[in-house]
């Protein structure tokens, strides 16, 4: 049964039916039974603009029209990239019943045409281009942070600031902050989503006790909150388990407890006063506050303020797969090298487009991949890139020129020129565009 | 011509010798010129190290002024110093490196080990710095030269106990001194676990076996282990047996030790160290410290092994250039130069090679100077001064104050002076040269002029923005530019710059005298300084002439094929123009020239998006093209119309702007009809072929034509376009059908075949940015085109509005009165009171918290919410009395210029304030100023404006808008400079990026780093808006539907 539908679902997909109308259409027929009238397939629901290419995939002819999987075939066969082809594929196909095979070829002819036209040409300076188009609109952006889905959420830095971070490289940035996305269960219940925010949100002694030091007795006093303690789901015990956790002489009284210390200073109080009121109860150290917000697609999910992506991972409840967060570093450490590339695609995208500014996706993708390719998330500027260069007259001209001479000199460097200001320095044509190529004339071709 | 190309520039050190190879003269006189004012023979300016003064001739090559390019010298120091750049280094070489044999410090294998790894890096062209640190670091952990020391054995029968005191008892002591070597009683005894690990335990038997053997025959000569085998017992016992003979090692539970159990029943323990999940075997060492030998003994079978070396000194690094040797006792003695340059002197080429350094260029004993090189006089100019008087470099006052102390410290050495006043000479020649490389170096004064002011040595020369690197090597002065300010001309094309006369009879081009334009040139030569004219001519020979009035006639009849011509630049004429700041390569494009009367440079407002420029007083820099290379590339690259379209987002840059929107949505709204000489003196500078068909004949029997038709002549032909434009409602959104065609904003653009069927032209149509009829035009029907339309545009634009008329004045912002009362007493008070309960709320404590707010924060965001609403439904109500007729209004809805917001304020209300994103709270304690009382939480004490710019602020509302202005102020002044630093570090990264035959980006290293550009290979400035290919226009196109 299973092997008879996996082999529809096969059949129909080559024929260029999406998956989900194919494994739906599969629930309701076999290979054998799908040789049914038109009338018959839109009675069992299929959609009518499927039950043509279901028709046309059991060979029954629709006279003069292109089929589904003509439109495939022919537009696989073209050397454009594939996401560009899949556009196109569902492009065609829904003006399928509009085209004649003539027509698709001329339409199939147009697309590459138009899209040879816009191919880059070669040696052209891209990464200058990319760098003018990011530089650019820096002096259009902001400086100041601002908040981030309406009132109520989370700070979050953006503008150039953002940008400037991203591009530094840093350990760490500004305001760090995860997106958590919850599994179906939890992300259709808002309760259920705020009980799973409150396990993340971290949670201090001092936000469910009061925390008093008593200079009569030496020791602290910590009564509990039960209001607190109920609202954010922890129980006495475990604010008791933490505060036995720190091998202290305790006291343990109906809603006090009481902790002396060992040596009967002040400053031991005072500092045993701090630790225990920074003790974490509950929650993921980091995670400074967790808020339940509505998506866009309707699906609760969780906003963090601090991020620790690893410990988010083996919360119960949590879709891991599609967990984001803004700490680029920590993508790069959790999930790998191209994550962190496509973190700082994202990232920066979108702290363009908040700014309301438009560049092209090209741009960002060098610059991100620039940063990336030997494998380490890598800084643009002088720990980074640009230090990193091969020339010697280059990373002199960049920053800290006397350093890197003296260097040069100590390491035997051979600068071969091979760059833009090595060769502006000494005065040649630089080897980028127009500057690498020569031009020769034919004598014959002269008079 | 063929050019020669540098191919590759080597770095190195200059060895003594050559900096005396490449010396034209040596330089022992610490002065310039001589009494009779010549220079003096063997000074510093020298004749033989070039020539400054013009008629005079360089004593080393013969060439005049601008021919010789100077010739280095050298000066004999008396006495080695360290060359401050090096200082660093030099502790850390010291310090690696044994102080009597001068080998590193490290094992053979390590060396071999991490010059594989360097030269590793170098294949990679990476950096080699963290692999050479690394060496540093490990060499210099080394207590002990393992090259300059002894080995050999003593038995060790008896000597068990002896080994676990922490003095070296006489027994053994005895046993040493037997073999020939010393131990003093101060000596230290104690054991330590072997750095060099042994064999890791689960790799034998394995792959370990050899090391295992390997020890097993040098520390205890079993030599018929090499023939055994090794098998595991159990997961905690080995077994090596050959033949009767067996040995057993065994894990101890703890897992802290082996233990060797050999026949017999003796045993020995090796210790094991956890290193991650790995259990590595050590062997034991003990170590006799003594003042200036280490001593290290291995156990062996019967005896113990002995290596005596060399025991290493810590060296103190006293910043600048000062070595100290740390004695056992704690004494410090000072490395003299000497003695520095000496030990590094031992160092064996194979041993510098590991440090990373290069042997053949850059021997470390070069790092301490016994000889200066003098840099030419051609690189430290003197100067005349108006007096007379000359006036030296800073670097020849350098060199004037080294040459004297050297001399000084001579003559006191040679009379035998005392130690300590050689010493004190040796320091200040250690200064001068220091300050001579590096003026800026910490802990030491900077060397000063007479006059108080640093001087500029070295490095400072080099360093900075306006250093060698990037004020003159990177970026120059040149030659054949004009800068003035630019004014705004519609008349002239989006690709043409006005020039004026004045500047373009100074700029010039040289041309080639040729059969073809010998007539022409001779004209421009007999017109000499008045406009089309020429500034000089130059013979054959090279001979430049100045064209003066006495001249004309006589050259311009000599003036014949093979001469050149520098004539002024023309109608016509390929220049660059460029605003700064240069911020992509949009900033400098290609203009036409079109020589004009008056001061300014003439600009197509159209192109001033691309340069970010207004009329404001910007002024703007131009360019003569020199070559003929550079016109075809500028013509074929930088052309404005090349450039239409940007490369940051795919879409027009260029295009109209202000005046032009409003003009052009002026002509085009509504049901605008005009009688023909209307029409024709709208388009009166305009090429066109026919006005068309009349749309109708008006009440007065005259045929007439609309805003529409006459916009539509200057669409070209075939154009076939429909976009919804800026003042489209977005229906769609809402749930509602767009009526299109009929909507009764206008908003549907419908363009047939060149003719404007429906919909007015705004910012949407033809503003830069959006553009959408240009980005249409560009693509389809080419760049000429566009500019042609964007040209044509522009001065249709002009002549509407001014025929039409468009002002926008105080008056424009008034309000009728039941309008204001309206805002004031409905809207403004309404949220003031709604406010107050807010406040009221949250004294009461009855506010609830936001989720994750405090109470405070939860109130200053009702509030601020409540006031931006205040003051969006007061612009709303503003804008319903003001109308669409209003010009404000006009230009908002158009896209002209500013925004409904602006109007707001200007009419209605103001609104909030803001400082860090807050409402005002900074000022006095609890108030922001002494008009309220602490603690007031009001909109009105925390800057909220609710008067209109029009009505005029209250004192308080001034100040409050004042300070919210000064942050704007402040922002935008660190934003130009973070913005401008950052760009700086993206281009300086990523410049090398090129896109190869292949398709793919590279960088210098030809290192992929993307394997097809952007993924797709397409160029954005040659995309849709970032599409490479838009399938829903050749659908349409094609089979008419989307």
């Amino acid at each position: 049964m299973a092997e008879e539908r996996e082999r529809v679902i096969k059949e129909l997909i080559s024929s260029g039916i999406e998956r989900a109308i194919a494994e739906e259409i599969a629930r309701d027929f076999t290979v054998s039974e799908l040789s049914v009238s038109r009338e018959e397939l839109l009675a069992a629901g299929i959609v009518d603009r499927y039950a043509d290419d279901i028709l046309c995939m059991l060979g029954i002819e629709l006279a003069g029209e292109v089929k589904p999987c003509d439109i495939e075939a022919q537009v696989n066969a073209t050397p454009l990239p594939d996401k560009l082809k899949s556009e196109l594929k569902s492009k065609l196909r829904v003006v399928r019943r509009l085209l004649t095979r003539d027509k698709l070829n001329t339409i199939l002819k147009r697309v590459i045409g138009e899209y040879e036209a816009a191919r880059v040409d070669p040696r052209e300076a891209v990464g200058i281009v990319a760098a003018q188009s990011i530089g650019e609109p820096g002096t259009q952006m902001t400086l100041r942070t601002f908040h981030y889905a309406g009132v109520g959420a989370i700070y979050i830095t953006l503008g150039l600031p953002r940008i400037i971070e991203i591009v530094d490289a840093r350990k760490k940035p500004s305001t760090p902050a995860m997106k958590v996305r919850l599994q179906p269960e939890y992300a259709s219940d808002r309760r259920k989503a705020e009980m799973l925010a409150m396990e993340i949100e971290e949670t201090h002694i001092k936000d469910v006790c009061r925390v008093e030091s008593s200079a009569d007795d030496m020791c602290i006093l910590v009564s509990l909150n039960n209001r607190e303690l109920e609202k954010r789901g922890i129980t006495r015990a475990a604010v008791e388990d933490r505060i036995k956790s720190l091998d202290m002489p305790v006291d343990m009284d109906e809603d006090k407890i009481k902790i002396y210390t060992k040596n009967k200073s002040y400053h031991e109080l005072l500092r045993l006063e701090e630790r225990i009121s920074n003790m974490l109860v509950k929650g993921i150290e980091g995670i400074r506050r967790a808020i339940v917000r509505k998506g866009s697609e309707g699906e609760y999910m969780i906003y963090t303020e601090g991020s620790a992506l690893k410990k988010v991972a083996k919360i119960e409840g949590v879709d891991f797969s599609r967990t984001t967060t803004n700490n680029i570093a920590e993508i790069a450490e959790v999930l790998g090298i191209e994550a962190a590339r496509n973190a700082i695609i994202d990232e920066m995208i979108s702290t363009l487009e908040e700014q309301g500014l438009d560049v092209d996706v090209r741009h960002v993708t060098l610059i991100a991949d620039a940063m990336t390719v030997d494998g380490e998330v890598k800084q643009i500027g002088r720990h980074g890139l640009a230090g990193e260069k091969t020339s010697v007259l280059s990373r002199a001209a960049f920053e800290v020129t006397v350093d890197n001479l003296l260097e040069a000199a100590i390491h035997g460097e051979v600068d071969e020129l091979r760059g833009v200001t090595e060769n502006v320095i000494v005065g040649q044509p630089i080897r980028l565009g127009t500057g690498a190529v020569e031009l020769v004339a034919r004598s014959h071709m002269m008079q | 011509m063929r050019t020669k190309r540098i191919k590759a520039i080597k770095f190195g050190l200059l060895s003594p010798k050559e900096i005396r190879k490449m010396s034209a003269a040596k330089v022992i006189t610490a002065d310039t010129y001589g009494e009779d004012g010549f220079p003096i023979e063997t000074g510093l300016v020298n004749q033989r190290l070039g020539v400054i003064d013009p008629g005079l001739r360089c004593k080393t090559c013969g060439g005049r002024m601008g021919e010789c390019p100077g010739h280095f010298g050298h000066i004999e120091l008396a006495a080695p110093v360290i060359h401050v750049g090096y200082a660093k280094l030099i502790h850390k070489i010291l310090s690696a490196t044994c102080r009597r044999c001068g080998r590193l410090l490290l094992s053979e294998p390590a060396k071999q080990e991490y010059l594989a790894k360097i030269e590793e890096q170098k294949e990679k062209q990476a950096d080699i710095n963290e692999v050479v640190k690394q060496v540093f670091k490990e060499a210099s952990k080394n207590e002990v030269c393992m090259y300059c020391g002894d080995y050999f054995s003593i038995d060790s029968e008896g000597l068990e106990e002896d080994l676990d005191k922490s003095s070296v008892s006489s027994e053994l002591r005895e046993r040493i001194e037997d073999r020939g070597f010393s131990v003093s009683k101060n000596a230290i005894l104690h054991r330590e676990i072997d750095p060099e690990r042994l064999f890791r335990w689960g790799d034998v038997p394995g792959r370990d076996n050899k090391q295992l053997i390997e020890f097993l025959v040098r520390d205890f000569e079993l030599t018929w282990v090499k023939k055994a085998k090794i098998s595991k017992k159990d997961d905690n016992t080995v077994v090596i047996s050959a033949g009767a003979k067996t040995l057993e090692l065994s894990l101890s539970s703890r897992r802290d030790c082996v233990r060797l159990n050999f026949e017999g029943g003796r045993s020995y323990e090796l210790p094991v160290k956890k290193e991650g999940m790995a259990l590595f075997v050590y062997s034991y060492r003990w170590v006799i410290t003594d003042t200036d030998k280490v001593y290290i003994l291995k156990r062996g079978w019967d005896k113990l092994l002995i290596y005596c070396g060399e025991r290493q000194k810590r060296i103190k690094y006293e910043k600048p250039t000062t070595y100290k040797e740390i004695e056992e006792d704690g004494r410090e003695r000072r490395l003299m130069p000497t003695d520095v340059r000496e030990r590094l002197e031992r160092i064996p080429d194979e041993d510098v090679e590991v440090l990373g350094m290069d042997p053949a260029n850059a021997r470390p004993e070069w790092m301490v100077l016994t000889v200066l090189p003098v840099p030419p006089v051609t690189a430290r100019p003197s100067i005349t001064l108006e007096s007379g008087q000359r006036s030296e470099d800073d670097l020849t006052h350098k060199l004037v104050d080294i040459i004297r102390i050297n001399q000084r410290f001579m003559e006191n050495r040679d009379a035998g002076a005392p130690q300590l006043i050689i010493e004190d000479l040796w320091e200040l020649l250690q200064y001068h040269v220091s300050t001579y490389f590096d003026n800026e170096i910490q802990g030491i004064p900077p060397a000063r002029h007479r006059s108080g002011r640093p001087l500029k040595t070295m490095a400072q020369r080099l360093k900075g923005k306006e250093g060698r690197f990037r004020g003159s090597l990177s970026g120059k002065r040149v030659n054949f530019s004009a800068r003035t300010v630019i004014s705004p001309d519609p008349d002239i094309g989006i690709d043409e710059v006005g020039v004026p006369v004045d500047v373009a009879k100074e700029l010039t081009i040289t041309v080639n005298v040729t059969e073809r334009n010998l007539e022409a040139m001779r004209e421009l030569v007999r017109n000499g300084k008045n406009h089309p004219g020429a500034n000089y001519a130059i013979r054959p020979d090279g001979r430049r002439l100045k064209l003066m009035e006495s001249n004309y006639e006589t050259l311009a009849s000599e003036l014949d094929i093979g001469w050149k011509v520098e004539r002024h630049l023309i109608d016509g004429d390929i220049v660059l123009f460029n605003r700064q700041p240069s911020l992509h390569r949009l900033s400098i494009m290609a203009h036409y020239v079109r020589v004009m009367p008056g001061r300014t440079f003439r600009l197509n407002p159209a192109v001033c998006p691309p340069y970010n420029a207004d009329y404001d007083g910007d002024e703007m820099n131009l360019h003569v093209l020199q070559t003929e290379e550079a016109r075809a590339e500028a013509k074929i690259l930088m052309e404005v119309q090349r450039n239409i379209i940007s490369p940051r987002f795919g879409r027009p840059i260029v295009g109209g702007i202000h005046d032009y929107i409003t003009g052009l949505f002026m002509l085009t709204w509504g049901d605008k009809r005009f009688s023909k000489e209307e029409a024709l003196d709208i388009l009166r500078n305009i090429d066109f072929d026919e006005l068309g068909e009349p749309a109708g004949i008006g009440e007065d029997g005259q045929p007439y034509w609309t805003g529409k038709q006459i916009f539509s002549v200057i669409l070209p032909e075939g154009l076939n376009q429909e976009f919804r434009g800026k003042v489209c409602r977005k229906c769609t959104e809402q749930g509602l059908i767009c009526r299109k065609e009929d909507c009764p904003n206008e908003a549907y653009v419908h363009i047939k075949n060149g003719r404007l069927i429906s919909g007015v032209i705004d910012e949407m149509a033809i503003g830069s940015f959006k553009g959408m009829i240009i980005d249409r035009i560009y693509r389809k029907l080419g760049d000429s085109t566009a500019k042609e339309f964007i040209s044509k545009a522009s001065r249709l634009a002009i002549n509407y509005i001014l025929l039409a008329g468009f002002s926008f004045g105080i008056s424009d912002e008034d309000i009728p009165e039941e309008g204001k009362e309206q805002i004031r007493d409905e809207v403004i008070k309404e949220a003031e009171e709604k406010v107050k309960r807010l406040i009221m709320a949250y004294e009461a404590e009855e506010l609830e918290a936001l989720p994750g707010r405090t109470l405070e924060e939860t109130l200053e965001l009702l509030i601020m919410q409540e006031l931006g609403r205040a003051r969006d439904e007061a612009g709303e109500i503003a804008g319903r009395y003001l109308g669409i007729e209003n010009p404000g209004v006009l230009m908002a809805r158009s896209g002209a210029r500013g925004s409904i917001l602006n109007l707001t304020q200007m009419a209605a209300c103001v609104g909030q304030q803001s400082v860090r994103g807050e409402r005002i709270m900074r000022g006095y304690h609890g108030r922001t100023l002494p008009h309220f009382k602490p603690g007031d939480r009001s909109a009105d004490a925390r800057g909220f404006v609710r008067s209109s710019f029009k009505d005029g602020l209250s004192p308080t509302e001034y100040f409050f808008h004042a300070m919210g202005g000064r942050e704007a102020l402040v922002d935008t002044a660190v934003r130009t400079s973070q913005s401008g630093y950052f760009q700086r570090r993206l281009i300086n990264a990523l410049q090398d990026l090129e896109v190869k035959y292949d398709g793919t980006v590279r960088e210098t290293r030809d290192t992929v780093v993307q394997f097809m550009y952007g993924e797709d290979g397409v160029d954005p400035a040659k995309s849709v808006g970032g599409k490479s290919v838009d399938i829903d226009e050749i659908l349409r196109e094609e089979i008419g539907v989307v």
